[in-house]
């Protein structure tokens, strides 16, 4: 049926976002409402921004919010690099002994439990820290190595799968022209899969940010993350001022994901109309 | 073959010192042999071309050149020095890519200019420089545009100042003009030959487009499953083959089974089943009594007229069963009473000109030096 649209299809299209999305809508609407109780509307005194406000002078809350923004900033960056070189590793030399099992072992903890991962580390680090004495106790750095682990393994599936797209024709056209590989990677590669290593990044720091399993095994008194510090919150009976934090959250992520669309399909339009131009000028 | 007039004035390789000495090169990926023991030596400011199919070796011999493969046997010299083990990056040696490899995130300056800065060549130099090549291939005023804004034969003249820049003392070519369209790729092969002659540059172009080899070329070498089969002038290739497949690989011919049946030092007689007659040759063959050979005859060197030709030696009759008129040359099939097709090429001289139409009778005829014998 050209040029009208069945009512099904429209039908299925709002059934799925509204399955995606009331749920979230739902809980920004209880962020402005002024009663304690989490399910009941006051419509008396609604909406307002009491929560917020309290949520601003909630030092636990802040500071958790901070702990999780550090992890995950410094976990994102090592899985990135360890990341980039696994992929580069994987991908540039085809040929070398164990490639395949290696390729295995670095995406493994992509498909691994949780729950084996956040143990096996506890393990690891109560061991070495009666050895040789390091990590002293649990805390942010046993956080951000146990993030580090599975986050890896992302980033090396998503820089593999650009690293396989860039021609390799242009790193040997710059080692023809005297660059040595070292310099060929920094200046020809490296340029080449940053969307990649961006998108890696991101995605590195999502997954550290809201990580409750892992981290659960592996952190120590005075370090609670903030999904920790969520997770302990509800059990003790929601208080709204989740309500407000989840939808700060929710908002910065939308602005972050809208803007980067944004820019992506601007930038794509733009090299689509130059290449045109280019191909109609000569 | 319609390849147009050669451009170049010298058509012959200069005997000499050569100057790229390839010794027994191989190379192997496993149980596959790419290259099997090439040898070959090209002369300075020549313009040699690697043709053959796809999957050749043709291709695998020219990264060796560059250094991109390490090869499993063999030497190459450049300039009398063995390069076999120097890495790429330190080779006097620049290559044309076959996509051209521009890099995408660098405008056309710094793609030019990419090589003379890995060198450390002094600023005001590079900018110097560069704008010279840029000049020298006509794209002045487009140093700050990226590679997407090109069309594919700026591209390509991009691609060839980026490689020439650092005056290597030898270019490689890997298909120079295999991404351009038919236009553009004739007026290109004149450019590409102009500029190698002001520069003295010595390229070995690989391609696997005869047309292309024949222009540019001031010899080729003809490949087949990773070895060289002939190495000659244009002229040599297509005039005088040395095995059935160059025969047939470079240009069209008609391709027959004999028997060599008279055997003197001036002349040949080699009976052919398949013409129904025999093929007389004005000249020796090396080739033991009775041995079985392939005779090969081109397109246009057959004549074909509707009255018997006068002459007694290489005259068959057949029908016309198809004619393709192509302007400057009209092909036609004709069919010997053996079931035999031949293929003939023949000018169209006049303009008002009665031809032969489809199953008419006519005769066929060729000099006995236009006969071409192989032995493999």
């Amino acid at each position: 049926m050209p040029g009208r649209r069945s009512l099904f299809v429209l039908g299925m299209l709002a059934f799925g976002f509204a399955f995606l999305y009331v749920p979230i809508l739902a809980m920004i609407a209880y962020s402005f409402n002024a009663s304690r109780l989490v399910t009941v509307w006051d419509s008396a005194n609604s909406p307002t921004l009491g929560w917020y406000v309290e949520l601003l002078h909630n030092s636990q809350v802040l500071d958790a919010a901070r702990l999780s923004l550090r992890i995950a900033s410094v976990n994102a960056t090592g899985a990135v690099i360890l990341g980039t070189l696994a992929a580069f590793a994987l991908e540039r030399y085809r040929r070398f002994r164990g490639r395949a099992l290696f390729g295995l072992l670095t995406t493994a903890p992509m498909v691994l439990p949780e729950v084996i991962t956040g143990l096996s580390l506890l393990l690891l680090f109560v061991a070495l820290e009666q050895t040789i004495g390091w990590p002293s106790g649990r805390g942010a750095t046993t956080i951000t190595i146990a993030h580090m682990t599975f986050s890896m393994a992302y980033a090396i599936v998503v820089i593999q799968a650009r690293l396989a797209t860039v021609d390799r024709s242009l790193e040997d056209a710059a080692m023809d022209l005297g660059a040595r590989p070292w310099k060929v990677f920094l200046v020809i590669t490296l340029p080449l899969i940053a969307p990649a290593i961006a998108s890696a990044w991101v995605l590195a720091f999502i997954l550290s940010w809201d990580d409750i399993v892992i981290t659960s095994f592996v952190s120590g008194p005075g370090s609670t993350t903030l999904p920790q510090l969520v997770f302990s919150k509800v059990r003790l009976g929601v208080s709204p001022d989740i309500n407000a934090l989840a939808s700060i959250l929710v908002l910065i992520v939308t602005v972050v994901v809208v803007a980067a669309g944004t820019y992506m399909a601007r930038r794509d339009r733009r090299r689509l109309r130059e290449a045109q131009a280019a191909v109609a000028a000569s | 073959m319609t390849a147009a007039p050669a451009p170049r004035a010298t058509p012959a390789a200069p005997p000499g010192q050569p100057y790229v000495r390839i010794e027994g090169l191989t190379k192997r990926f496993g149980d596959f042999v790419a290259v099997r023991q090439v040898s070959l030596e090209i002369a300075r400011g020549e313009i040699f071309c690697l043709l053959g199919g796809s999957g050749c070796g043709k291709t695998t011999l020219l990264r060796m050149l560059a250094g991109f493969e390490a090869p499993t046997g063999g030497a190459v010299f450049i300039d009398g020095v063995d390069v076999t083990a120097v890495p790429p990056y330190e080779r006097p040696v620049n290559m044309m890519f076959q996509a051209y490899a521009l890099f995408p995130h660098m405008t056309v300056e710094q793609n030019v200019a990419f090589g003379l800065r890995q060198d450390g060549t002094a600023r005001a130099e590079i900018a110097t420089r560069v704008h010279e090549m840029l000049a020298l291939v006509q794209l002045e005023g487009y140093d700050k545009r990226k590679p997407h804004q090109l069309s594919g034969g700026q591209r390509q003249r991009v691609a060839l100042a980026r490689a020439l820049v650092k005056r290597p003392k030898l270019l490689l070519l890997d298909e120079p003009l295999g991404a351009l369209d038919k236009k553009l790729r004739e007026r290109t092969q004149f450019e590409l030959v102009n500029l190698q002659d002001r520069l003295g540059v010595t390229f070995i172009i690989v391609t696997h487009d005869q047309e292309e080899a024949m222009t540019l070329a001031t010899r080729i070498g003809v490949m087949r499953a990773g070895e060289i089969l002939q190495v000659g002038t244009p002229t040599d290739i297509y005039e005088f083959p040395n095995s059935r497949f160059v025969a047939d690989f470079i240009g069209s011919v008609n391709l027959t089974d004999g028997k060599l049946v008279e055997d003197e030092p001036d002349h040949v007689r080699i009976d052919c089943p398949q013409l129904g007659t025999t093929v007389f040759v004005d000249h020796g063959v090396s080739a033991p009594p009775d041995a079985q050979v392939s005779v090969a005859v081109r397109p246009e060197k057959i004549q074909l007229t509707r009255e018997r030709p006068p002459q007694v030696d290489n005259v068959l009759s057949g029908t016309v069963t198809g004619i393709a008129y192509l302007g400057d040359v009209t092909r036609y099939l004709v069919r010997l009473p053996t079931g035999f097709e031949l293929r003939i090429t023949a000018p169209n001289v006049f303009r008002r000109e009665e031809r032969p139409a489809h199953d008419e009778a006519v005769w066929l005829h060729w000099h006995p030096s236009a006969t071409v014998v192989v032995t493999r």
